[in-house]
């Protein structure tokens, strides 16, 4: 698999490394157990389009949102965050 | 014995040189161009091997990588390699293979008892009958059965070879070089397209190979590419997998037809392929049928019997039965019949065909809608029993040596489907095509059902046009094809003779058309559950010549039709991948970087005892010429820090620049104590929590700048802290402007502890008055003539300074402060100075403690987000039952406390009230201490417990104390 960095170009996965679900976002401080909870444990687990995390971490480290396709790998989008 | 079923002439062997070889001790020979199966047919040997469970003789059934029986111990001691397929092993001069799966000699196989037993150990064997009684599987059944089934054995010893690996980039890549592979290439490469033909074999041609009527073609198409610039020929090369984006992975064996493989060229090379486009012209594998007996050696497949004829110039037999269900197959008998082997007979279950009738001018007996309903013979063949097809008359015998089988053809069709293409059930062929292409790949030839050379060749021909233009290298281009004829490669659908006896569907793993039907009848009738039920199609073979068998078994069982049925899933490795090749160069001392402080010269100069903390080379101790024990001189060190000075290489510590307006509030959000009001020049301890509420990290930070803090984590914890606080960053935390850089690398840090700190430092310090620095104080100053940042603390529990200097001028402050009197001390004295002090560490931060656990819960600051804020206040987390942290000393103090222990109430009690994290030979108070996790903690102090620890047969009575072994007011840090 390669990913398109938006600062490096298309580089091989071997230099990513991989977070998980992008679509989650850290509830405010006060959101409360449940939130949090949901936040940290729930997570989809799609088969088809998924919005996850990916950090150049052997490049330009650079924290990127990646759309892939769970089936097939194939990348759709890549933004930096 | 000298080669008897040689034939005098024909064949691509190289006649004029001679190869000897052993296998099972017998000297033989051969010739280059041989394989160790042509070789050993040459040489009359057809018995090869014992089967994996019931112990049954078997021959050689194939000449490809299909085989499922000929598999043999190659070479010896360390490069003893089991399993190898004999049919696809080059011969070389010394080769030494011994058959496998035997007890005794390969004639006399004690285990062939095995037999006997099959009712009982049929499919599902393992899964039904070995339940009970519990303990029987361990110490009984699984012994037994690992003796007495399974394949060959691995050497156990270090492999001695070298691999590579190596990534390689073309606009297409053809897989396969038979005729459909050759014409791929040369049409893909006229446009100037950078090509890869991959070839499994060590001569390019497949098939053609074994048409010495298309030498000519060949000879002429090989010239032809390798007049391209841009094409590169990989014989020996085997495409095993058809990954995403177009990348493939591929095995090229550089030695293993050498004698022995010399040092200066690694063994195989793992390619990474990235192609931009695909020609699949992998061919077809033959199938056999399954009917009782079809194992027998003796049996082999009809066009490998061709194989063994025309391009090894060997007589498979002396004389032969043909049973075949299409008209392709015939070439076969009279190929073996120009061989001089003699046709006794053609079986088919067909009224009439061109091709009978051919093999009727021709001569040949051919016995119309018949079946082979047994074969008969023990080592070797000695006939078969024939009947009418359907099973109505009665049967007769027809003696025989070899029996060619063919029950038609399977397209090669493992790397289209792994490359994400649906299988496509051709009812004609009886064959399973690939469907529509998912990625830029197309297959040609019969690897899609396009059989005979010259209908073959032509659709690589178009299938190389289309993938150069695909990747933007259109060019027409035309050259001859082949001029051979077609024949009929639509087989009669026959799959199974239903008659007495067993018959197999799959050969390596002992899987019979009764076991499938077995597995429909108790519920596994899917396709991937008989898969896993039987074992069927799970060998070295992955089913490529009779896994459809299988599949065909089924279909009937379940009355539907075998397109509905299909076959299991084709998963990497198409072939079989030595494991040294997939490792590559990443073993030994290349296996991961080593990490060196700063100062790693001058440690190896003091002799120092290394410890591996990560990829970081650490010096454990410093040992004395007369220190014979690690904790003479563990002792020596650490008593040095309490009474005088000691000076410890901290450089491994993580360290993070933090930069910007933002943080001091980002830190208050990734720490769970406060920083923001922490002021300029001063350090504080900080720990830091996972979203979950559990112990992440801890360190001191300090603060240089209004805007600057300078981060420390822990050794192991280092590369994670820093991705923690960037993902937060650029996620929760975006709207803060801050910016954060490793800077482990650039300083080095030596922690200068002891009472006599002070004084030597001080004669080496100048531009800081040293009295006037507090306890967790930080400022810059020059030692020994060097700039350094000056912190105030420490991990030890004495007057401490930690100095950090650039990375480059390291080594003389570290001299100078060892020439005014510091004692170098390693890692083990630091580990035992903090469990004196009682200061966690990675054991106590496990990744299941929380700050309350750890008797930290009073840093966390009262107000304000910090992450692991709201999940560490959940009811299980805080739950005053959990095991708090407390200190230990073993009642007898000379007698040793395991860390990993538990703690029980008392001898023979089974009940854990808790765990043993850290122990160490303590100074300060001599004998036996350590820290620990325990249920009820602070109000056990006092208690007397038993640290078991059942593994090692241990019962240590200790006794409870508070974690701060040493020094509990904090006196000696301030002094
Ligand atoms: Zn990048």
């Amino acid at each position: 698999m390669r990913i398109p960095c938006p600062f490096c170009g298309p580089r091989d996965e071997v230099e990513f490394t991989w977070r998980g679900d992008a679509s989650v976002q850290r509830p405010a401080a006060e959101a409360g157990v449940e939130a949090f909870h949901d936040y940290v444990y729930l997570r989809r687990n799609p088969r088809g389009w998924t919005q996850e995390w990916w950090q150049h971490s052997a490049g330009c480290r650079a924290w990127l949102r990646v759309e892939r396709h769970t089936m097939t790998h194939e990348i759709r989008k890549v933004e930096a965050a | 014995m000298s080669q008897r079923f040689r034939l005098a002439a024909g064949g691509r062997i190289e006649r004029g040189a001679t190869l000897r070889f052993r296998f099972d001790g017998r000297d033989l020979t051969g010739h280059p161009g041989d394989t160790l199966a042509s070789a050993l047919l040459a040489n009359g040997v057809r018995l090869v091997g014992r089967s994996f469970k019931y112990h049954r003789p078997r021959g050689i059934l194939s000449a490809g990588v299909e085989e499922p029986n000929a598999l043999v111990e190659l070479r010896s001691g360390a490069r003893q390699e089991p399993n190898t397929r004999a049919t696809v092993m080059e011969l070389f001069e010394g080769l030494e293979a011994r058959s496998q799966n035997r007890a005794g000699s390969l004639a006399f196989d004690r285990m062939a008892a095995n037999q006997l037993l099959s009712p009982w150990i049929g499919a599902g064997f393992y899964y039904k009958t070995l339940m009970w009684p519990a303990g029987f599987w361990e110490r009984v059944y699984e012994p037994l059965i690992r003796r007495a089934a399974g394949l060959g054995r691995a050497s156990g010893l270090p492999d001695p070879d070298g691999y590579d690996s190596a990534q390689a980039h073309c606009d297409v890549l053809v897989v396969g070089s038979g005729a459909a592979g050759l014409a791929a290439a040369r049409a893909a490469g006229a446009g100037g397209a950078r090509v890869i033909l991959a070839e499994q074999d060590f001569e390019l041609g497949g098939l053609l190979l074994a048409e010495p009527a298309q030498a000519g073609w060949r000879a002429g198409m090989l010239a032809a590419l390798e007049t391209m610039p841009e094409i590169r020929l990989w014989p020996r090369t085997t495409v095993f997998g058809f990954y995403d984006q177009g990348v493939l992975g591929a095995v090229q064996r550089l030695a293993d037809h050498l004698p022995t493989p010399p040092p200066s060229i690694p063994r195989q090379r793992f390619w990474t392929i990235r192609a931009r486009e695909v020609v699949l012209a992998t061919g077809a594998h033959e199938r056999f049928l399954a009917f009782p007996g079809n194992d027998r050696p003796g049996v082999m497949l009809a066009g490998s019997a061709a194989v063994y004829a025309r391009r090894f110039g060997v007589k498979p037999g002396e004389t032969a039965v043909l049973f075949a269900t299409h008209d392709a197959a015939y070439d076969s008998a009279f190929a073996l019949a120009g061989a001089g082997v003699r046709m006794a007979g053609i079986i088919d279950p067909r009224g009439d065909s061109a091709a009978m009738q051919a093999a009727r001018e021709a001569g040949l007996p051919v016995q119309a809608g018949s079946e082979i309903c047994g074969a008969i013979g023990g080592l070797s063949l000695r006939g078969v029993r024939t009947r009418q097809h359907g099973g109505a008359g009665s049967e007769a015998a027809l003696p025989c040596d070899l029996l060619l089988v063919s029950g038609g053809w399977n397209p090669a069709v493992h790397l289209a489907s792994q490359s994400g293409a649906a299988l496509a059930w051709d009812e004609a062929l009886q064959a399973f095509l690939p469907g529509a292409s998912v990625q830029r790949e197309r297959s040609a030839g019969a690897a899609r059902g396009v059989f005979g050379l010259a209908e073959a060749a032509a659709d690589g021909a178009w299938a190389g046009r289309e993938a150069a233009a695909a990747a933007g290298f259109a060019m027409d281009t035309s050259f001859p094809l082949p001029d051979a004829p077609t024949p009929d490669p639509r087989p009669y659908p026959l799959y199974e003779v239903k008659a007495r006896g067993k018959a197999f569907v799959d050969l390596q793993d002992d899987v019979t058309a009764a076991d499938m039907r077995l597995a429909h009848r108790e519920g596994f009738g899917h396709i991937e559950h008989a898969k896993r039920y039987t074992t069927h199609a799970m060998g070295t073979d992955q089913g490529k010549s009779g896994g459809i068998l299988g599949a065909a078994v089924l279909a009937e069982a379940r009355g539907e039709s075998l397109g509905v049925v299909g076959l299991p899933r084709f998963r990497p490795y198409a072939t079989p991948v030595a494991i040294g090749a997939v490792a590559g160069e990443a073993v030994g001392a290349a296996y991961h970087p080593v990490r060196r402080t700063a100062l790693h010269a001058w440690h190896e100069a003091r002799g120092a005892a290394w410890l591996d903390a990560g990829m970081w080379k650490r010096p454990a101790y410093y040992p004395l010429l007369e220190e014979r024990d690690p904790w003479d001189s563990i002792l020596r060190e650490a008593r040095a820090v309490r009474e005088d000075v000691g000076l410890c290489d901290v450089s491994t510590l993580g360290k993070i620049d933090v930069h910007g307006p933002d943080a001091a509030r980002f830190l208050d959000l990734i720490y769970a104590n406060t920083f923001s009001t922490l002021p300029i020049g001063r350090a504080r301890y900080g720990i830091m929590l996972r979203e979950d509420g559990i112990l992440l990290d801890d360190g001191t930070t300090s603060r240089l700048g209004e805007h600057h803090f300078f981060v420390t984590t822990t050794t192991a914890q280092a590369a994670t802290v820093l991705q923690h606080m960037e993902f937060h960053l650029a996620s929760a935390f975006r709207e803060l402007d801050v910016s954060l850089a490793s800077v482990t690398d650039q300083w080095a840090a030596m922690s200068l502890a002891g009472p006599r700190a002070r004084a030597v430092l001080a004669r080496l310090a100048t531009g800081l008055d040293l009295s006037g620095l507090p306890f967790m104080g930080v400022a810059e100053a020059e030692v020994a003539g060097v700039k350094a940042r000056i912190f105030r603390i420490s991990f030890s529990g004495e007057l401490a300074y930690e100095v950090a200097v650039r990375a480059g001028q390291a080594e003389p402050v570290w001299q100078a402060l060892i020439d005014a009197g510091a004692t170098p001390y390693g890692a083990e004295a630091l580990g035992l100075l903090r469990i004196e002090k009682g200061h966690v560490a990675g054991a106590e931060l496990n990744g299941q403690t929380t700050p309350g656990d750890c008797g930290l819960s009073r840093m966390l600051k009262k107000r304000g987000d910090f992450i692991g804020r709201v999940l560490g206040q959940r009811p299980g987390l805080l739950d005053p039952g959990r095991p708090r942290l407390v200190g230990l000393r073993s009642v007898d103090p000379a007698r040793p406390v395991r860390a990993g222990s538990h703690f029980v109430a008392a001898r023979g009690a089974t009940e854990s009230l808790g765990w043993i994290s850290s122990t160490t030979r303590s100074v300060a108070l001599g004998g036996w201490i350590g820290l620990g996790f325990l249920r009820g903690g602070e109000a056990r102090h006092g208690e007397e417990l038993i640290a078991a620890n059942p593994l090692a047969e241990e019962e240590v009575p200790v006794r409870i104390c508070s974690p701060h072994h040493y020094d509990p007011e904090n006196a000696r840090v301030r002094g």
